[in-house]
């Protein structure tokens, strides 16, 4: 075990990865060279050469493509977006090709592509720079995505994604870069669709993914100076999601609270409330409640921002107010 | 070609110092890390946008790229408006919902920069379709970078407007770099201008670093658009002075000293007043004046954004759609 960030957690398993297997690539803008904007494949041009850390014009249907064309082939490539806002531009390559070519072939063809990229608000990057997409994504038949938020899920779950023969989508949050955490040197897998339970509790469960696991842990122990006992579920995988954890956790507690930084229409929180009330109708104490981002686009001005992302305290005024049933919901 | 007149000179000349100063006084100001998010800076390009907006009418469009204050600038936006909102506050063109990536002022047809490289063109195409279905005789421009012709939407638009036969420009400000790649290693031609032919569309090549070059193939293009002669395609060769992004190049050296340093001395700007003073347009004396009264005017721009208010949140949820937004909630509870 070793202390790393997490963009050296991630930058550490694909080096790995690629040491260990030549049908691995990396395919973008900037990654070769430049090593990613943010850094994310630092070095590795130095260890894998042009040949397997592939720069490219920008043209983000065509890099998606030649993934997806790789893969069928043979490969296992990993294509890098920048943004997670480029998905858009890459969407017909993303949901019409790579996520159904299995399927529409009869199951012959096999799709290990892995597409990392890097989302959420917070930098003033503003509304083409900054969003969560997750849920446009995770209604698509035939990918996967996950979003950890520990360098050990950063590691485990790019592991997992680049073993997996179905096309993936790893989503890093641009401001969990920099947080640590204890990462094994060797190779290890954490599961897609295995949500882990950061913190156990009992009054109330905080169901979270990416960036807003930790503002949700942040939330829990400020609740816990007030002797409410939450605990955490962070999903990790949001296609396909550990609804069983959620609900075994949701028959203990009572009481369900969703956070995530996408937009609440529709959003994630929408799909574990639904399932939460189709499994565990009969022990809820109070509705389920959501805690998202209002139905706007992100905007640049740090004063809109600032109201826009939920953050701790946010998070903690809905728990207070889902244990306290008088009151109603509200954010 | 005849010449530009000397108030055409001196139009050129405003315009491009107005971006240069600003641009200036921008970077400083976010270097000093008193700008939030991110900005792109057009040093160095100032004779690209300068000497198109110059070429054309107050009610042709253009559209823009993530890197679009110069293009906002000379088509005469106004700075105070532009500082506050690369500053985020709420007197800013976009109310500080923007940023240096969405300045835009439709009132003076600059359709928006743009955060999604490429997204721009196909707007322009549109614009120049409503001009021709209007017969108004206005043209549109859309600036893009020398990266943004390898996406997918510039190719759609460039046959489209070709297709159609659309008033458009299409000005290709080819800086041989897409952030931090150089061009040769993303396209295997020589000049960018060679995609022109593949949608049937004239091209020219001119040097970037002169206004003048850039304004006279501006006029010849949006003469033979406003004459039904359709889209043509104007790659501008010139060179951004700071990093992708901010100033200082951070991290890996991607350009060589003696690369900047080359451009550099081929500046537009003193080029254009040395050719203004030659011919007898302006003398030193009018130059300094000018320089000195806009360094004032972007002085007053700082003032202003400073002294400008934050957004109001509860203004978070408005503009999301025109007309009033749907505030429908549930019913509360029984
Ligand atoms: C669709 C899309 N892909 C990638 C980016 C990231 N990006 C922003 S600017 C840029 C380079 C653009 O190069 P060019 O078009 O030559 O313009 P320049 O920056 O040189 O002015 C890239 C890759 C983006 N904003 N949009
Ligand atoms: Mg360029």
């Amino acid at each position: 075990m070793t202390e790393l960030t997490c963009l050296k957690a991630f930058n550490d398993g694909l080096r790995q990865m690629m040491d260990a297997d030549d049908d691995i690539f990396v395919v973008g803008e900037d990654v070769g060279r430049k090593g990613g904007v943010f850094g994310s494949f630092t070095g590795l041009i130095d260890e894998f050469g042009e040949r397997r850390m592939v720069d490219t014009p920008i043209s983000e249907q065509a890099i998606v493509g030649l993934g997806i064309g790789a893969a069928v082939s043979g490969l296992r490539p990993v294509v890098d977006l920048m943004f997670m806002d480029f998905v858009l531009v890459a969407m017909d390559q993303l949901a019409n090709q790579a996520a159904k070519l299995k399927y529409m072939f009869g199951g012959s063809a096999r799709l290990p592509v892995t597409i990392t990229t890097n989302g959420g608000a917070g930098l003033s990057a503003a509304a083409q720079h900054s969003q969560s997409l997750e849920a446009m994504l995770c209604h698509v038949p035939g990918l996967k995505v996950v979003m950890p938020s520990t360098p050990y899920d950063m590691k485990g779950l790019l592991v997992s994604c680049l073993r997996d023969d179905n096309p993936t989508v790893l989503v890093k949050n641009k401001r969990m870069f920099g947080v640590k955490g204890e990462v094994p040197s060797e190779l290890y897998e954490v599961p897609i669709g295995e949500a882990r339970i950061a913190r156990q509790g009992a009054d109330v469960t905080v169901v979270a993914y990416s960036r807003m696991a930790s503002e949700s842990l942040a939330a829990a122990d400020e609740l816990a100076a007030e002797g409410i006992d939450c605990e955490v579920i962070d999903l990790r995988s949001v296609q396909p999601i550990d609804i069983d954890t959620v609900v075994e956790s949701a028959r203990r507690t009572n009481r369900i609270v969703v956070v995530h930084e996408a937009v609440r229409f529709a959003g994630l929180g929408a799909e574990i409330a639904a399932q939460v009330s189709e499994h565990a109708f009969d022990y809820l104490d109070a509705p389920v409640a959501r805690v998202a981002a209002p139905f706007a686009p992100v905007p640049f001005s740090p004063a809109l921002e600032a109201c826009y992302v939920p953050d701790a305290s946010r998070i903690a005024a809905q728990i207070r107010a889902t244990l306290d049933r008088g009151q109603r919901p509200s954010g | 070609m005849t010449a530009p007149s000397h108030e055409v000179l001196r139009d050129i000349h405003r315009r491009m110092v107005r971006i240069r100063l600003f641009e200036e006084a921008a970077g400083r100001i976010f270097e000093a890390g008193r700008m939030p998010g991110f900005i792109h800076l057009y040093v160095g390009q100032e004779a690209v946008a300068a000497g198109v907006c110059a070429a054309l009418r107050d009610d042709d469009q253009v559209s823009s790229t993530h890197r679009g204050h110069g293009h906002l600038v000379a088509k005469g936006g106004d700075l105070s408006r532009m500082m506050a909102e690369l500053m985020g506050k709420a007197t800013g063109y976009c109310g500080g919902k923007g940023g240096s990536m969405h300045v835009c002022d439709l009132d003076l047809n600059m359709l928006g920069a743009n955060g999604i490289v490429g997204g721009g063109v196909p707007i322009a195409v549109g614009a120049g379709f409503a001009n021709k279905y209007r017969a108004n005789g206005a043209v549109s421009v859309a600036f893009f970078g020398d990266g943004a012709t390898n996406i997918g939407a510039f190719h759609e638009a460039a046959n489209m407007a070709a297709a159609l036969e659309l008033p458009v420009l299409f000005v290709c400000e080819n800086n041989e770099y897409a952030e931090f790649t150089p061009r040769d290693q993303t396209m295997a031609i020589d000049d960018v201008v060679e995609r022109a032919a593949a949608y049937g569309m004239p091209g020219t090549k001119v040097d970037g670093m002169d206004a003048v070059a850039v304004f006279e193939a501006t006029a010849a293009a949006a003469d033979r658009a406003r004459q039904g002669g359709g889209p043509s395609f104007v790659e501008c060769k010139t060179y951004r002075y700071y990093n992708h992004h901010g100033v200082q190049t951070l991290g890996m050296k991607y350009r060589s000293d003696d690369e900047v340093k080359e451009w550099r001395d081929r500046d537009p700007v003193p080029r254009h007043e040395d050719l203004m003073v030659s011919v007898g347009a302006m003398t030193p004396d009018r130059i300094a004046a000018v320089r000195d009264e806009i360094a004032a005017e972007v002085e007053a721009a700082i003032e202003f954004a400073e002294q400008s208010p934050m957004p109001d949140p509860a203004d978070l949820l408005a503009d999301v759609y025109s007309g009033p937004a749907d505030q429908r909630q549930p019913l509360p509870p029984a």
